[in-house]
């Protein structure tokens, strides 16, 4: 058997947590650098994935089955592809950022980074597991500390906000595991016996009604994610209650649970009614996408304009998906990291002004350039990359979405590039209120600029974004492959034939390929 | 031409180095790196474009690497004259400017960080002038964009110029919405973003119909970078910025991007004659419209912001008419005198103390002789007065224009008329700034500028004044015609607009001399004399506030958007959509506590509920056919 990195990068979190719950309370000091340690150690493994994984392969990579249960047909049966790789490394790469940015954390700094720890594990986890009832248990696991972090170390109204966001994905959750088991036990015996195996269910074959209601009940789960309008009003409440950590990874991986979700299985399992509803679900991304800019504008909290950035920022993802299109879809998957990078760089840095002025309120700040001038340049930096600026990462996905929804869905793509002037708006008017003009707080006249540990949770960050918008080919050469795989599926299951762009379209992309 | 690329990576190096080292660099420094950079850039492009002079050259495609895989986006630069042509303006013009900056700029706490945005821009429009493709235009278009936002917000302590540069930049994202949807149907069309592929393509594949659709989505983005018509109103207040940005980005060379990309799409125009003729007109009313603007203002710096506008009117007039040659020509010798204007009304300012009102000034010509001799130049150039430069390019777009016959001679009377006015006005400026008596506040004690700045200044006003001889449509033997032989290979593809015959030229610039003069005739009688004419209430006020376009678009599109945007997170998602779920959650609580009395925990009650529940199921079975 091959070395099990997948098996190591999910457990290696969890054993973690083992260790910092066994460092003696008079050794506080130690907890932060030590849980640093231990979240460099997935960081590595995922980097060895990452340069393990072979190109141009669409399937599955690195996979390992161990059948745990055999009458039901439950195994430990993990793998990654082109959808999975990069969310799996941005996973690895946000913890070790969000554990150094929790410096202000000091109530119960142990039980913080061990749900921290078990997070981790949660996250890999979801993004790795090809058994769909491990997926469920991962993607259930990742509940428990989050509602942890919001609930006892959030601000003032975290308890409703735990509570709000515990429930509302549970009750997704609930539908989803429903669908799951009905999968396993009404469609798996047509494969030989009780399943929960996810690439032997793809063989399953469902009628067009059964699909329909398998991919809502996916999709309820999904969407509460994501989230999709109207589901959102979840996300800007858990994210001004959380503490800075819990939104960068709320933002930058949680939320990406549903846009992965809705990849990976409702294209794959129910290709039928992923045509059949695409125009629907798109449409719904796209009300996402202007609504959540147009609310964002007005909001008088940073935090809260950055959630409902979000919300518009996953609509991008989302069409991108159910365009169904090569381009569509490994745009959605590419914007899933960037908006990772972008939206956790924001709330970073929204945590570091926090952190010194203990508001998150818009009118409490003005003229910080001026006191801060690296914190605002980053600031600046990393809001026109959230807003898709070409050459910074956030323009690559949205303008592959954008170019990608065209041609199977126009309408929807044009008001979705509205979206685009409405960023610049709520981003450019945020910054202007906050960074320019005099300093008009007699507090905010002697706010101290960036340190050292500041610079460095954020120069990765701000690495990543130059990188991946001026070269995001080895990123897109490895998405590609697999959204292949997932088109061909849906076009060989389905009289669905994927729009083909202009008549040139094909030479280039052969071109491309060597 | 591989070493094309150094012509971008020099200023982009220079922008690096100096975000990271300008301050530790200093002043003068920082700014002699940066000047020194563009210029090189400036020798590269015209080493490169020594075969397109000498007529030997042919266009060549710098491939670099694929940058979007799956849309087909390579980082390829296009070498043409075109391209060749407006990088030697942009290096050209930038290069001075960078240079007057290093004396404009002493003093300021942030000198370093004004040249690495310096720089940031020429490396930004050179990407854009030099991409080989839409794709790669776009990057150097959005780039641009976000210079223009940190120089115009430069002085960010001041509220006015934070907001114009926000103001400039979601004015212009407006006009890239048109540009970013004429991508998508590009895209769906041609399945390329490649010059050459969709140029190649688009005969065949696009009808009509479709080649419109893109055009005019193609206008919507060249309107917004080049401040036309509806979306010009981002420019005057980007006047906020320092001067030196004023004469570069808001005047010589980013402004003129939407010209240089109808241009460059002229292929695509020629399908759509229609579209062609919309950005004939908009250029037209928008040059007519900004001139009576630019007669009401009393700021020097909005007078030159308000004739760039209408100046770029021309230039659309040209494009439009399919006369690229036209066009472009004027675009050059736009930059050269309107540099000058702005970079003479900066010393003016320079000298005045930061003075901007022209109604404080006056009697500064024998004080800033150097200033003063060139603007002059400057001032007869825009007007139109030959053998400077402005005349010519300005006579050869009115001249085809004319000669299409139509509308378009309706155009033309438009451009005569906007000739007038733009003679007027500038005298108005002149004479308010350099004659008369002095109006200055206390304390001001005008001098000339320093060397480092007159000498930039004596340079455009050298370029001013003979480069118009760069394209004489008068076919003045060996020297004319040189612009349009250097760009005849960019343009052999389209269908140009020619110029009328030799006889009905020379009427024809009788006529826009005759114009040029009148103006200026009725400007010096007006303004000439001790008493300066009131010009408050009424018409100049309106005129003052612009016809009071931003305060109608305030109300109509700012406010609403606002009191939208307010309605949707104060009622809509905190009330309806938020409270549907605490609603909904509420409900539970109370359905919950209400079924409570049921978990008594007393066995006999749970055994009637079993009873009750069994009873209900036979009936429902018998009910239903009893289960056969």
């Amino acid at each position: 058997m091959e070395f099990p990195a997948l098996a190591l990068l999910v457990l290696l979190p969890a054993g973690g947590a083992g260790i910092v719950a066994l460092i003696p309370e008079r050794r506080r000091d130690l907890i932060l650098p030590v849980t640093v340690g231990l979240t460099m150690l997935p960081l590595a493994v995922a980097l060895w994935i990452l340069w393990e994984f072979e190109v141009g392969n669409g399937a599955f990579q690195l996979t390992e089955r161990v059948l745990w249960f055999e009458p039901l047909g439950i195994s430990w049966n993990v793998g990654v592809d082109g959808i999975s790789l990069l969310l799996v490394v941005l996973t690895a790469v946000l913890f070790p950022i969000s554990i150094l940015a929790s410096t202000s954390i000091t109530k119960n700094v142990k039980m913080y980074m061990v749900s921290m720890l078990i997070l981790e594990t949660g996250l890999l986890g979801v993004f790795v597991a090809l058994d769909l009832l491990l997926f469920f248990v991962f993607f259930e696991v990742t509940l428990i500390p989050m509602y942890l972090l919001i609930g006892i170390w959030g601000s003032e109204n975290r308890v409703y906000a735990a509570v709000k966001f515990v429930l509302y994905t549970a009750l997704g959750s609930a539908l989803m595991l429903a669908a799951i088991i009905w999968l396993a036990v009404v469609a798996g015996p047509q494969l030989g016996g009780t399943t929960f195996d996810f690439t032997r269910l793809l063989d399953a074959e469902l009628s067009s009604g059964a699909q329909l209601w398998l991919f809502l009940a996916f999709g309820a789960a999904f969407a509460i994610k994501v989230p999709l309008f109207p589901f959102h009003t979840w996300l800007p409440d858990a994210h001004t209650e959380a503490p800075t950590a819990g939104s960068v990874l709320l933002a930058g991986v949680l939320l990406k649970l549903g846009t992965y979700g809705f990849v990976r299985f409702n294209l794959t399992l129910f290709p039928d009614a992923s045509v059949r509803l695409a125009p629907w679900i798109a449409a719904i991304a796209v009300v996402g996408i202007v609504y959540g800019a147009v609310v964002a504008i007005v909001q008088p909290d940073v935090k809260r304009l950055v959630a409902y950035s979000s919300v518009s920022h996953l609509g991008f993802i989302v069409l991108g998906t159910f365009a169904l299109t090569t381009q569509g879809i490994q745009g959605g998957v590419i914007q899933m990291v960037n908006h990772g990078l972008t939206t956790g760089g924001l709330f970073l840095l929204v945590g570091m002004i926090y952190d010194r002025r203990h508001t998150r309120e818009i009118a409490d700040y003005g003229g910080l350039a001026r006191v801060m001038p690296l914190y605002a340049g980053f600031f600046l930096f990393t809001a026109f990359a959230s807003a898709g600026l070409p050459g910074l990462n956030g323009f690559i996905g949205e303008f592959k979405v954008l170019l990608g929804s065209y041609l199977s869905l126009p309408v929807h793509a044009v008001v979705a590039a509205f979206g685009v002037v409405l960023a610049a708006v709520y981003l450019l008017w945020a910054y202007e209120r906050v960074f320019t003009g005099p300093v008009t707080k007699e507090e905010n006249e002697k706010l101290v600029d960036l340190n050292a540990r500041e610079i460095s949770i954020l120069v990765p960050i701000a690495a990543l974004i130059v990188f991946l918008g001026v070269y995001p080919r080895p990123a897109l050469d490895r998405i590609e492959p697999s959204v292949d795989v997932i088109l061909e599926r849906i076009e060989a299951q389905t009289d669905y034939d994927v729009p083909r762009f202009g008549t040139t379209a094909e030479i280039d992309l052969a071109a491309e390929g060597d | 031409m591989g070493y094309l690329w150094l012509v971008i990576a020099l200023p982009l190096a220079g922008a690096v180095t100096l975000l990271l080292f300008g301050k530790r660099i200093g002043e003068p420094g920082a700014g002699t790196l940066a000047s020194s950079l563009v210029g090189a850039a400036f020798l590269i492009a015209l080493v490169g474009s020594y075969d397109f002079i000498t007529g030997s050259g042919h266009a060549e495609v710098v491939s670099g690497f694929a940058w979007i895989p799956g849309l087909g986006i390579e980082l390829a630069l296009l070498w043409d004259p075109l391209s060749s042509m407006m990088t030697l303006v942009v290096t050209g013009v930038g290069a001075l400017i960078h240079v007057y900056a290093i004396g404009y700029m002493h003093g300021d706490p942030r000198y370093g960080r004004f040249f690495t945005y310096l720089n940031l821009f020429i490396a930004s429009m050179l990407i854009l002038v030099l991409g080989e493709s839409f794709g790669v235009l776009f990057i150097g278009w959005e780039l641009v964009g976000l210079s223009s936002y940190l120089l115009i917000s430069f002085w960010f302590e001041k509220p006015s110029a934070a907001a114009a540069g926000k103001k400039a930049f979601v004015v212009n994202r407006i006009g890239d919405f048109g540009f970013l949807i004429a991508l998508m149907v590009i895209f769906a069309e041609v399945g390329s973003l490649s010059y050459g592929t969709v140029f190649e393509e688009a005969a065949e594949v696009m009808t009509t119909g479709t080649a419109t659709l893109v055009t005019l989505l193609l206008l919507v983005g060249a309107a917004g970078k080049s401040a036309q018509l509806p979306l010009y109103v981002w420019l005057p207040d980007a006047m906020e910025g320092p001067t030196p940005v004023s004469a570069l980005i808001h005047a010589a060379t980013m402004v003129t991007a939407g010209v240089y990309m109808v241009a460059r799409t002229g292929a695509l125009f020629e399908l759509a004659p229609f579209s062609a003729g919309t950005v004939a007109t908009v250029g037209a009313v928008t040059a007519l419209y900004a001139a009576t603007i630019a007669i009401g203002q009393r700021d020097i710096k909005r007078v030159l912001a308000y004739s760039t506008i209408s100046q770029l009117g021309y230039m659309f007039m040209g494009v439009g008419a399919a006369a690229y040659v036209a066009g472009m020509f004027h675009l050059v010798t736009h930059a050269f005198f309107k540099a000058l204007l702005f970079l003479g009304a900066g010393s003016v300012i320079h000298a005045m103390s930061g003075e901007q009102d022209m109604w404080k000034m006056g009697g500064l010509r024998r004080l800033m002789p150097t200033t003063f001799a060139t603007m002059v130049i400057a001032w007869l150039a825009i007007s139109g007065i030959p053998p400077l430069s402005g005349f010519f390019s300005k006579d050869e777009i009115l001249a085809v224009t004319f000669d299409k016959g139509g509308w378009f001679v309706v155009l033309w009377v438009v451009g005569i008329a906007t000739a007038a006015l733009t003679a007027f006005y500038m005298t108005r400026l002149m004479l308010l700034t350099f004659w008369g008596e002095p109006r200055w506040d206390e304390g001001v004690a005008p001098h000339e500028s320093p060397r480092v700045m007159t000498a930039p200044l004596i340079a455009l006003g050298a370029l001013a004044a003979v480069g118009g001889f760069l394209n004489t449509p008068f076919r003045l033997g060996r020297l004319g015609a040189g612009l349009e032989h250097f760009l005849e290979p960019a343009f052999e593809a389209v269908e140009q607009a020619h110029l009328p015959a030799a006889g009905t030229q020379w009427l024809l610039a009788l006529v826009s001399v005759a114009a040029a003069v009148a103006g200026i005739w009725y400007g010096w009688r007006r303004y000439v004399e001790r008493e300066l004419p009131a010009e408050e209430g009424g018409v100049w006020d309106s005129l003052l506030a612009g016809y009071r376009v931003d305060d109608l678009y305030g109300r109509a599109l700012v406010l609403p958007g606002k009191k939208l945007s307010e309605a949707a997170a104060f009622t809509a998602d905190m009330k309806v959509v938020d409270g549907a779920v605490n609603g909904v959650g509420a409900l539970v609580t109370r359905l919950a506590a209400w079924l409570r009395p049921i978990q008594n925990g007393l066995a006999r009650s749970y055994g009637v509920g079993i009873l009750a529940g069994a009873v209900a199921l036979v009936v429902w079975l018998l009910a239903s056919g009893g289960g056969s």
